[in-house]
């Protein structure tokens, strides 16, 4: 793209700040044209561009300062405005209106000030250094970064949500956390007294230590840790470093020095229309007093910053009328959120509380004296209520005749706000401003993909806190205007899972390219429908995955037969059915985790795993694995996983069948089967049930007469027990019954869809499955087991196969044309085994050694 | 930097410095519709090979770390098509960058280098970083 050329620009703007709000607003003066009227000078502190304030603690994550940027290096000079990095403005001249900066002098005609805060440090004797750090900016986390290298704990001064976030950041970098708070909860200005205590359980369950109602008088050189924090009840707390989150103060030197009126509890005043007492001079964001008020949230900078832009070019805007300061957001992992008037302190305003001391939950409801409307509430622990919660309370939408069942939970999860209740003016996105009006009028302007929506209205890219919302309202408004809504599996298969099934089987589809040119959209496919097809290919033709024809259809994990781990290496599972093991595979387990240094980790499937292999280590291990005689386990597939059992009738005094046996007879059987998703099984040898078959896909628990079956069960994030399906099986019915089972599940099921959540969508539930599975209502069984049969009979150890063929080994190379692994991947020992080094832990590089 | 890299056999009297051309694997290393990596120096090149596309044969050269994650895995991710761009899929957080010029999808602050590729006969071949 050419950068664009104006000839005359007649007045200069110049903005100081280039913080995420005085960045906005210049993504605004872009896309409104305002280039070609004013030529446009930026004053940037700092040495980087701006970047992303919101998502800082992910910079000790991993992310660094080029991936927090906020636009391109180049966005500004293409457009032609003039940004001024690491330039200190010094003094506004208001008589030459000039401004005076660390590299000379730069005239406007108006100026916008951008300045936003910087963080409070209460005057504490002894703060210095290590222990006056603050938590702000890209260079305020590298100092921190420094000063953990060599500390043990780390202490913040502040409970509020940044001084949290700070705590978060500290644990990140492996320190002992600490949280020293003034007031007598965390969070005092979002929550109450109860939901302050509910926070402080959790936090306190983490590991971080809180302690409250503590003001700190002085700081001095500690016995155990480098300082020590003496507070004014007489107690007191050693740390290595003290990081100050004692709130914000808005950044008003300059408009204070250059005579602008300046409220009394700081921010430069303006008025409705961001103008300060200068009629020449704006100021947004965090350094702005409106009404009295600062407002410290992205939203209500962002809205400043967007309505200037505007006015600045002469279109019509909207003047400041204040902000809601609601706010939600994850805190050391724990979901906190706070609505309006969250401490009730309207006149007249009535609670609802619930309180779950048992999981440390608590949610408020503050309504209005009438009872009629939501004026504020407080979340901690889930804020699946929060969307809902927000849209009562910003839209005055009548409450249902039980006010208290929005706060209760429900056995189905939250309860939420259809679509069609909310009014046009409702605010879907916060961020960009966006009403559910705006995508109505995206909708019928003939918007139907909810990606074309995004880019158009930007609803939803700004936190991404609404996309649940956003997606709901759509769908709903386009199914109001008759369009179907679009269930195709992507952009290339107009086609659920379930019917491409039927396609592949009628059809006798055996690859991916016949597939997509008969049925499909384009030639290349992608990374929904490739793997969605291979799994179907698979479950229907169990042909070897590292075909050619097959290979490029996988998961990185089928696609190398391991499963990717976060610094891209891999884990290796090999099958050891049942749980049974010989002390001779379990030394050969033993002697080749030894050799290739991998991390050695028993699962939660009675079999163990292997971490840290190089993808180039991956043939050798599995050589040696099989010549010891294991196959491998299918822990990256989406198919059989585990068979778990208990001990059973052969060892234990209360077995009534041999449950091992039955498990290595059924993980033996399934082993391979690829499915919509991973299945496991469990087989327990009585009704004790050690085995937790009932937590299964297919749960199999003995009785004095055979075998009780159970189907659908679930553990993981949404817990399910199995329900009993049938009773008293004898061995073959038993099998009979899971081959119907498990083939009809493949059949109907939508991609990535476990046999529990499955089960809860089929029409005519649990019976409808007897009468298929048990009666052979549809005439399928016989189908349905000689289709099982075709995959258990073309069973092959996938590792096996590939190990026999040169050229599907030569995937297996971290470099094609050189012989070394990967130089970035880094470990350090941890009771005595390597794992990947922490983003925080690389000065630690030099003394860790490589994989070879 | 946003130099499209899709290079099919060039005819010989390509107009760039032919010396700016070297050799970087052969065309048996590569992995049709798939992606493997190789070593440049010191950097890791992702190279994906699509030997039948509308366009006739395709051939990609982009960075291996992704940037989301910090690790070096963009080559072991799944080649797909979004809105008509060729596009690899990261394997870890599923995040898309188009091949063409290493933008990202969902992520616009993020951008892998590419590198200008071609195929000589069964000759891989990379150019300096446009």
């Amino acid at each position: 793209m050419n950068s664009i050329v104006t000839p005359i620009k007649s007045e200069t703007l110049v903005i100081i700040g280039n913080g995420m709000v005085g960045h906005h607003c210049v993504e605004q003066l872009i896309e409104r044209g305002a280039l070609a009227h004013y030529d446009v000078h930026v004053f940037g502190e700092e040495r980087q561009r701006a970047y992303d304030r919101v998502h800082l603690s992910e910079y000790f994550g991993g992310r660094d300062a080029e991936s927090l940027a906020l636009c391109e290096a180049d966005l500004y000079t293409l457009h032609g405005v003039h940004l001024h990095l690491g330039v200190q403005v010094l003094e506004i001249d208001r008589q030459t209106r000039e401004v005076v900066t660390t590299a000379g002098r730069q005239a406007y005609d108006r100026l916008v000030l951008a300045t936003g805060s910087y963080p409070f440090v209460p005057p504490i004797p002894g703060a210095d250094g290590s222990s006056r750090l603050v938590y702000r900016t890209l260079d305020d986390l590298d100092a921190i970064r420094a000063a953990a290298v060599h500390a043990r704990r780390g202490v913040v001064v502040g409970g509020g949500l940044l001084g949290l976030e700070a705590a978060n950041a500290l644990k990140s970098l492996g320190l002992e956390a600490h949280v020293v708070e003034f007031a007598p909860r965390l969070m005092p200005v979002q929550l109450d007294a109860e939901g302050g205590s509910a926070l402080r359980a959790r936090i306190e369950a983490l590991g971080v230590g809180v302690h409250l109602s503590r003001a700190t008088q002085e700081i001095v050189p500690g016995e155990e840790y480098a300082y020590r924090m003496n507070f004014n009840d007489g107690e007191f707390l050693e740390t290595d470093l003290i990081l100050f989150s004692a709130g914000i103060r808005p950044q008003d030197a300059l408009g204070r020095s250059a005579g602008l009126a300046v409220a009394e509890r700081g921010g430069v005043i303006i008025d409705g229309d961001y103008r300060t007492s200068d009629p020449a001079i704006f100021a947004i964001g965090e350094c702005a007093s409106w009404n009295g008020s600062c407002f410290g949230l992205v939203a209500p900078g962002y809205a400043m910053a967007r309505n200037l832009a505007a006015q600045l070019v002469g279109e019509q805007h909207d003047p400041f009328a204040g902000a809601d300061m609601s706010t939600k957001l994850k805190l050391l992992g724990v979901d906190v959120g706070s609505i309006g008037d969250a401490h009730a302190a309207t006149p007249g305003a009535k609670s609802y509380r619930f309180i779950d001391e048992t999981t440390g939950s608590y949610r408020r409801l503050v309504i209005s004296a009438d009872g009629k409307k939501v004026i504020g509430a407080v979340l901690v622990g889930d804020n699946s209520y929060y969307d809902t919660l927000l849209q009562y309370a910003q839209n005055a939408i009548a409450l249902p005749k039980d006010p208290s069942s929005l706060i209760l939970p429900l056995s189905d999860g939250a309860p939420t706000l259809g679509a069609d209740a909310l009014p046009a003016t409702a605010t879907i996105c916060s961020c960009h401003n966006v009403s559910k009006g705006a995508v109505c009028c995206a909708v019928d302007a003939g918007c139907t993909d909810l990606g074309d929506l995004k880019a158009e209205t930007k609803a939803g890219t700004g936190c991404g806190g609404c996309s649940a919302l956003l997606k709901q309202v759509f769908e709903h408004e386009l199914s109001a205007r008759g369009v179907a809504v679009d269930k195709s599996l992507c952009e290339h298969f107009a086609h659920t899972r379930q019917e491409l099934y039927a396609i592949v089987r009628v059809e006798g589809v055996i690859s991916f390219d016949e597939l997509i040119a008969r049925h499909g959209r384009g030639h290349t496919g992608c990374e929904i429908c490739k793997p969605a097809v291979g799994s179907i290919l698979a479950s229907c033709w169990n042909q070897p995955i590292t075909d050619p024809a097959l290979v490029p259809l996988q998961d990185t994990n089928d696609t190398f037969m391991a499963n990717m781990q976060k610094n891209g290496t891999y884990s290796v599972v090999p099958r050891i059915a049942g749980g049974e093991i010989t002390p001779d595979k379990l030394i050969a387990l033993g002697v080749v985790a030894k050799k290739y240094d991998l991390y050695t980790k028993v699962t939660g499937g009675q079999r163990i795993d292997l971490f840290g292999a190089q993808l180039h280590q991956l043939p050798d291990i599995w050589g040696e694995l099989i010549e010891a005689g294991f196959e491998t386990g299918h822990a990256y597939g989406k198919s059989l996983r585990t068979v778990k059992s208990c001990v059973g009738s052969t060892w234990c005094r209360y077995g009534v069948q041999d449950s091992v046996g039955m498990a290595i007879r059924l993980e033996d059987r399934y082993k391979g089967l690829r499915a919509p998703h991973k299945i496991k099984f469990g087989v327990s040898g009585c009704t004790r049930e050690c085995a937790e078959a009932q937590s299964k896909d297919v749960g199999v628990i003995a009785t004095e007469k055979g075998w009780n079956l159970y189907v659908s069960g679930n553990g993981g994030m949404r817990p399910r027990h199995a329900e009993l399906f049938a009773t008293d099986l004898d061995d073959a019915t038993l099998i009979r019954f899971i081959d119907r089972f498990l083939m009809f599940y493949i059949r109907t099921a939508d991609k990535l869809q476990r046999t529990s959540v499955w089960r809860e969508s089929l029409e005519g539930g649990l019976d409808y499955l007897k009468e298929v599975v048990i009666d052979d209502s549809l005439g399928l069984a016989a189908e349905l087991e000689a289709q099982m049969q075709l995959v258990v009979d073309r069973y092959e150890c996938e590792w096996a196969n590939a190990l026999q063929d040169p050229e599907k080994l030569k995937r297996f190379r971290t470099f094609v044309n050189d012989e070394r692994g990967d130089p970035d991947i880094h470990f350090v020992k941890e009771r005595g085994q390597r794992r990947p080094v922490h983003a925080s832990e690389l000065h630690l590089i030099p003394v860790t050694e490589e994989t070879p | 930097m946003s130099q499209p890299n899709a290079l099919s056999a060039p005819p010989l009297s390509s107009s760039r410095n032919s010396n700016a051309w070297s050799r970087l694997c052969s065309r048996q290393d590569l992995v049709a519709n798939s992606g493997v990596v190789a070593w440049l120096d010191g950097a890791q090149v992702a190279l994906f090979h699509l030997p039948h596309t509308p366009d006739g044969e395709q051939l990609f050269a982009v960075e291996n770390r992704d940037p989301k994650s910090g690790a070096n895995v963009v080559g072991r991710g799944i080649v797909g098509q979004l809105k008509g761009d060729l596009v690899i899929a990261s394997p870890l957080y599923k995040q898309h960058y188009r091949l063409k010029d290493g933008s990202c999808v969902e992520y616009p602050e993020q951008r892998l280098r590419v590198w200008p590729v071609r195929l000589n006969g069964d000759v891989v071949e990379i150019g300096p970083l446009g």
